[in-house]
């Protein structure tokens, strides 16, 4: 029977693994699963709220794969780097195994198809189609930074997707299916035993019961107000479509966050949001303010306030923010990426072959991962050799996988030398100790695994790391599910009540709809979309948004709190008037309780750890004394209340080094 | 930039169950309009939320009449410009116009194998179960970096 709008068709599954969202974590999950599960008969699926082959961070493409150890550094160093761009507050053990796996998967990638870009054995560049030995014998591949490769990336989710597909097989997967809630256990409320969704094509309400379940759906954009705010504010710079659904449905569920105060507010070009980093690293481009003075040589005293992170041979990412918003403050804006002159610069000692190509890699560096980029150039007629472009730090952005380190406390390795205690007081009793406590990527719910940018406390892994983490996870599923055959998850709510909170928004439409004339002024609903301005307007203003050049205090938080707790109380009362609504009905929910975290870690966290990022102005200082610790927390979703606690920090690798 | 579709061009993907761009576009925004009863276009494709375009293109490369451009966002972007793409199965034909009419051509390569050829476990070895627990994956591309254990200084 085939559902209706308002009375949808319920379809109940039972697999051993579930893996919610297509990116480029669970497409790594996907094809290293199959191999492990080959003879145990585990029933497998995959579903994905969009197409596998366009979905997640990945779908435009990208220029480069920012994570390539390569043979001749060591996961130690890479370790360092993931640390001190993230102010001396991650794992080690999480950053460790993730760099000493990851070559793996872009290895993989190339055999798949994706062209890399090659240096011959003069020191020239290629791009990807030439046929040139593959980095896994050795080929050189051109590295726009210490950890960076180039490549022609435009269909680089398209390939990874196609070998995913291909290994999981494409009746193990369902795609336009929107998962909004993770269920617990009726016999044990620690562990997970299904999620439920809708079909974003069909009025059909999905219920699936699992053993595991692989969370990894990207991380959160659109709580803030964006900079632009007519039809520009599609142009986010990470996937609009990444809602949060990671963190809040973990939380619901009652796994533990770690550093959900951490945030990331990258300096991109301006409104177009495009990559900077080829520019700086590749064509070795300076960012100047309006008079051509270079910021970060003028302001580099400004570091001296934050030691030690202030004097890292490359300052954090945060840090360099903060140089450049003195110069924004002070009214020396606008910045510009001198793209002029670096251009000069590189004819000067280039052959004419390199050349003639620089300006193609410049535009393809856009065109492959941000085209609205080129969309700006085209409409302001900028041609880099020939003017400067202007550059602004974006609205805050939170995710685990990029230049941030916010998301779910997980389970790491068990050879590094990880602690097995936790040494501060505070840490709620039912919470697992130490670094490692069961199987690899596992949350602190028993079953629920996550990757990519829902592993907090690492970050730096990008497009290639999240793969290799989804691998790393998949293979611990299976020994999980193995080892836990005899056990028959049981939903801890019933499967009607489920349904009727998942279709409210629809039903509150239904129900109110011809109250008034106008369809989106009623006094009985809110549109999924006034409600997200109201979120934004809140986020922007009290909780260190472009507003108050990302400022806010104890009292600001304390307001935005009030505010939260009523949208909190609204968000029931969001209307769906099809499923397109229903569908950003359920991502606005999941951007509220992200947002809430962020507030609440902010709030709890009595300094100001990523100036350039946020500033607490009441806290205005790093305290490595005192808050050099994970600021961690639960949720509890029957009252609807966080708690947020520390837990110790401690150097799996030697950090000194780091420092000059 | 939001994308539009050109409604001379679009055929509705003839009226198979779901367009190729409703199916591709990671937002959701692409809809097909069976009845004409939201755009006064029968069986036309449209973008219902432009101001969630991402611009990632998805809905313009795989469009199979070429009907979807992008008009940059109008709230920021001067009129005039264009920036289509034409992708093939190998390589990806770009053609840039500014607004004060220059032209740019570029040509990219995007894959170099053929499209559905992926073969992904052949030549790989089984999974070896008693190594489970042990870091590694089942197949080794000569990528696995085991690093120098002296940097680990808990150990």
């Amino acid at each position: 029977m085939a559902g209706e709008f308002g009375n949808p068709v319920v379809v109940e599954e039972s697999v051993d693994i579930l893996m919610i969202g297509g990116g480029m974590a669970n497409c790594g999950a996907a094809f290293e699963i199959m191999q492990w599960a080959k003879g145990t008969k585990l029933k497998i699926k995959l579903v994905d709220k969009a197409a596998m082959d366009r979905s997640g961070a990945v779908a435009q493409g990208l220029s480069a794969i920012n994570t390539y150890i390569g043979a001749d550094q060591d996961p130690a160093d890479y370790t360092r780097m993931v640390s001190n761009d993230l102010m001396g507050i991650t794992r080690d053990d999480l950053a460790y195994d993730l760099g000493r796996h990851v070559d793996e998967s872009v290895h993989l990638f190339e055999e798949w198809g994706l062209p890399i870009w090659k240096t011959d054995e003069n020191g020239e560049r290629f791009d990807g189609s030439k046929g040139m030995t593959p980095l896994k014998d050795g080929g050189k591949p051109v590295r726009s930074g210490k950890w960076q490769i180039m490549i022609n990336g435009e269909s680089y989710k398209w390939i990874v997707a196609e070998a995913a597909k291909k290994a999981l097989g494409i009746e193990n997967i369902e795609e336009h299916i929107f998962i909004v809630k993770l269920i617990n256990d009726n016999n044990d409320p620690s562990r997970i035993a299904g999620a439920i969704g809708f079909s974003v094509r069909e009025h059909k309400i999905v219920i699936y019961t699992a053993k595991a379940i692989l969370l990894a759906a990207g991380g959160c954009v659109n709580i803030f107000r964006p900079r632009s705010v007519g039809e520009g504010t599609g142009r986010a710079w990470y996937p609009v479509w990444n809602a949060g659904s990671t963190y809040s449905m973990a939380a619901e569920a009652g796994a533990e966050l770690t550093l959900m105060e951490n945030r990331f507010v990258p300096t991109r070009f301006k409104d177009g949001y495009g990559p900077v980093g080829a520019w700086f690293l590749l064509f070795k481009a300076k960012a100047t303010n309006a008079y051509g003075e270079v910021y970060m040589d003028r302001n580099k005293d400004l570091l001296n306030d934050y030691p030690p992170y202030g004097h890292a041979a490359v300052p954090a990412a945060c840090l360099r923010n903060h140089l450049m918003l003195e110069e924004m403050k002070q009214g020396r804006g606008p910045i510009y990426m001198d793209t002029v002159t670096a251009l000069a610069n590189l004819r000067e000692s280039m052959s004419p072959r390199e050349v003639k190509n620089l300006e193609s890699e410049a535009w393809e560096d856009f065109l492959d991962m941000c085209i609205g980029q080129c969309g700006i150039w085209v409409g302001e007629n900028i041609e880099p050799q020939k003017k400067n472009s202007e550059l602004m730090p974006t609205e805050p952005y939170l995710l685990g996988s990029h230049s941030g380190c916010c998301g779910i406390w997980t389970s790491g390795p068990t050879d590094l030398g990880a602690p097995t205690e936790e040494t501060m007081d505070g840490v709620p009793d039912h919470l697992p100790s130490g670094w490692n406590w069961g199987y690899r990527g596992m949350t602190t719910v028993k079953g629920l695994f996550t990757a990519g940018d829902g592993v907090g406390a690492s970050g730096h892994k990008f497009s290639s790391g999240s793969h290799a983490e989804g691998r790393i996870a998949a293979k611990a599923m299976v020994k999980y599910c193995l080892d836990n055959a005899d056990f028959t998850p049981q939903l801890d709510t019933p499967v009607q009540e489920l349904v009727d909170v998942i279709y409210q928004p629809v039903r509150t439409f239904l129900e109110h709809k011809d109250y008034t004339t106008a369809i989106d002024v009623n006094p009985h609903y809110i549109t999924p979309k006034m409600l997200q301005f109201r979120l934004q307007k809140i986020m922007d203003e009290y909780v260190a948004g472009v507003a108050t050049y990302y400022t806010t205090n104890a009292e600001m938080l304390k307001v935005a709190g009030e505010k939260l707790d009523m949208l909190k109380e609204d968000a029931i009362k969001m209307r769906a008037k099809d499923l397109h609504e229903l569908l950003r009905a359920w991502e606005n929910y999941h951007r509220i309780l992200t947002a809430e975290a962020h507030m609440k870690h902010i709030e709890f966290r009595q300094e100001s750890r990523y100036p350039g990022f946020y500033y607490r102005a009441d806290k205005n200082f790093i305290d490595e004394e005192n808050w050099h610790c994970f600021v961690n927390s639960i949720y509890d979703k029957t009252t609807g209340k966080w708690t947020c606690f520390k837990r110790a920090h401690i150097d799996l690798v030697d950090k000194s080094k780091l420092f000059k | 930039m939001p994308t539009f579709v050109r409604t001379e061009k679009c055929d509705g993907c003839k009226g198979q169950d779901k367009t190729a761009c409703m199916y591709i576009c990671p937002h959701d925004l692409m809809k097909l309009d069976r009845d004409g009863s939201d755009t006064g276009h029968a069986m036309k494709a449209y973008n219902q939320e432009p101001e969630q375009c991402w611009e990632c293109y998805s809905c313009v490369k795989i469009c199979p009449q070429n009907a979807i451009e992008c008009r940059h966002y109008a709230d920021v972007v001067p009129l005039g410009g264009s920036v289509q793409p034409l992708r093939g199965t190998d390589s990806i034909i770009w053609t840039i116009k500014f607004r004060n009419g220059n032209m740019k051509r570029f040509k990219f390569p995007i894959r170099t194998t053929a499209e559905g050829s992926i073969n992904p476990y052949a030549g790989k070895p089984e999974a070896d179960m008693s190594r489970i627990e042990e870091p590694g994956f089942f197949c080794q591309e000569n990528g696995y970096r085991a690093g120098n254990p002296d940097e680990l200084i808990k150990l």
